[in-house]
């Protein structure tokens, strides 16, 4: 496979983040192709989330600066991200357990009804809202019987679908995913990667992290690997084995300059069964 | 409403009064005060609040409208005016701590209630005020249907109850009253200005109050600093026996009007058959832990 030689559509070059004496950033550098799903790996402590946070502007890094479309940018809060097209999806189910799908999806940007109604008595377009999540709903292949039942009582894969739904019906560039599939079972999950796959399909970049090794090789088109407040290495699925990538992240592997992975602590490797 | 309906056939075959338009219009009297503060009691339940504070709230706005009225010191109805903010002007407080301290509303509420019923008392100097000019009592006059008599205050009550089922059900403004109770996290991270909707929230509320004050001094004839002690709690009956959850973001305020009628009508089957009050107060407490236990089973099943 050749690089395509695109524009990244979101960058990152030498974050840092400190909280106290602890520096969850020292110098991170992150690429999104357009049209990729990115998956950011590391163990805990790694960095990941401060990157991720950094990146959907729930904290201000330090130091260091994000371009989008190759232009600096600086979110001053979560919402500015939004604005800018970067939507998020949490991992614990963030949807509004009582309200309904279309409430949902529409939740914070409600469409009022045309003419006085609306101006004056603030009156929802329930209907419109409603057909327009339907249209969501069908693009992502995500089945429902009606979408005025409220939420909680879906699945938690369907309701994972809701908010998948909705970051992909607002975001004009980008797509992050935390954990999206860890409060899941097996069946749901696979919903989930389906879902994230029709989200490229449609050409809107994933970022997606998660700790589910299977899960990542399944889904990733290249996989950011988060070591000690920085990235080590950017790989694909398909050049590396599971175990090796493990390796990278714990430590025990290194990847040298010229992309080849050298072994940095014998014991380590050998524990995790690479000679 | 099953309950509400069972009730009414039972009284109604104790007593053939109980029936009458006459008798249904004095219900409605009765619960009007409680109802209106259970209104702004359920907008604070909604976002997992509570309001200890309603009744005080409302004796202390009921006491500044007639006071300043009686004594002249405004006309009539810059007093009533200056009571409804003075209301809303407490909510807000409310809200305020609540939001920016923060602290828990079971604890601010607590404290405000101890507040204002000590303001009160100052400022009425433990006088109850009398002759109050007619624009305070306005709302207790009546018109006829039929030949029911029914106050203006009860149909103000009414629609308050429908002003805010629309709102709480068609607007932005209520789809995030409810989505703030059910995860003040998720509805920020939807871009819901919650600090700013929870101050609203609170300060609707004794908004409310404040009409709850004026209901309640037109239905007297006077200003009473003792009025409304244990309407806090009474109201809390009320939102809880319509199914409104405790924990927030579930309910409808139509649920705290049947739940204002189902306590009046079993307050006054009892009186019409002769109960005496402090089984009807044993009653009313028995049917609040039978309406969530019956609540809690349904929902257990559902899940």
């Amino acid at each position: 496979m050749t690089e395509p030689p695109a524009v990244p559509v979101m960058q990152a070059r030498g974050l840092v983040k400190r909280y106290g004496h602890v520096t969850a950033l020292d110098g991170a550098d992150f690429d999104l192709m357009p049209g990729e799903v990115l998956a950011v790996i590391g163990d805990n402590g790694a960095g990941k989330t401060s990157l991720i946070k950094a990146l959907t502007g729930a904290v201000q890094p330090d130091e260091g600066e994000i371009l989008l479309g190759g232009e600096p940018i600086r979110f001053r809060d979560p919402l500015d991200a939004r604005r800018r097209g970067i939507e998020t999806v949490y991992q614990d189910l963030a949807v509004a357990a009582s309200l309904d799908i279309a409430s949902n999806m529409f939740l914070g940007r409600e469409i009022r009804r045309p003419g006085p109604l609306g101006t004056i008595f603030r009156m929802l377009d329930h209907k419109r809202m409603r057909e327009e999540s339907a249209r969501h709903m069908a693009e992502l292949k995500i089945g429902l019987r009606s979408l005025t039942q409220p939420v909680e009582s879906l699945s938690g894969g369907q309701r994972q679908g809701v908010a998948v739904a909705r970051a992909v019906a607002w975001a004009q560039h980008v797509v992050v995913m935390d954990e999206p599939t860890a409060a899941l079972g097996v069946k749901e999950s696979g919903q989930v990667l389906d879902m994230i796959r029709r989200v490229r399909d449609r050409g809107l970049p994933v970022i997606l992290i998660s700790h589910n090794m299977p899960h990542v090789f399944e889904i990733a088109d290249r996989i950011h690997v988060q070591r000690l407040g920085r990235r080590v290495a950017q790989l694909k699925p398909g050049d590396h084995e599971m175990a090796e990538v493990v390796a990278i992240m714990t430590g025990a592997l290194r990847v040298d300059a010229s992309d080849e992975t050298v072994v940095a602590d014998q014991g380590a490797a050998r524990a995790i069964g690479l000679s | 409403m099953v309950a509400l309906l069972v009730a009414c056939v039972f009284f109604s075959l104790n007593n053939e009064q109980f029936l009458s338009g006459g008798n249904f219009s004095l219900i409605i009297q009765q619960v009007m005060v409680v109802g209106t503060l259970a209104i702004g009691q359920t907008l604070i339940i909604l976002t997992a609040g509570i309001d200890l504070s309603n009744g005080a709230i409302m004796a202390f706005g009921g006491i500044v409208m007639a006071k300043l009225a009686a004594d002249g010191v405004v006309p009539p109805l810059v007093a009533i005016a200056l009571g409804l903010l003075v209301c809303a002007g407490f909510g807000a407080v409310n809200g305020l701590l609540v939001t920016a301290i923060p602290l828990p509303p079971f604890i601010v509420t607590l404290g405000m209630l101890n507040v204002v019923f000590a303001l009160t008392h100052i400022f009425s100097g433990d006088q109850t005020v009398v002759n109050l000019p007619a624009p305070l009592t306005a709302l207790g006059g009546t018109f006829a249907i039929g030949d029911t008599m029914v106050t203006y205050g009860s149909l103000l009550t009414i629609l308050l109850f429908l002003i805010f089922a629309y709102l709480l059900s068609q607007t932005a403004w209520g789809r995030h009253v409810y989505a703030l109770g059910n995860s003040p996290e998720v509805a920020r991270l939807t871009g819901i200005r919650t600090g700013r909707l929870t101050v609203g929230v609170y300060t609707v509320a004794g908004l409310v109050y404040g009409i709850a004050a004026l209901l309640l001094v037109s239905r007297t004839g006077v200003g009473d600093p003792q009025a409304g002690q244990t309407d806090n709690l009474d109201s809390i009956t009320a939102v809880v026996l319509g199914g409104t959850s405790l924990f927030g973001g579930r309910g409808l305020v139509v649920g705290t009007l049947l739940g204002a009628l189902i306590v009046g009508v079993f307050r006054n089957g009892l009186q019409l058959m002769g109960v005496p009050s402090i089984y009807q107060t044993l009653i009313t407490g028995v049917l609040v832990i039978l309406a969530v236990t019956v609540d809690q089973l349904s929902r257990r099943r559902i899940s």
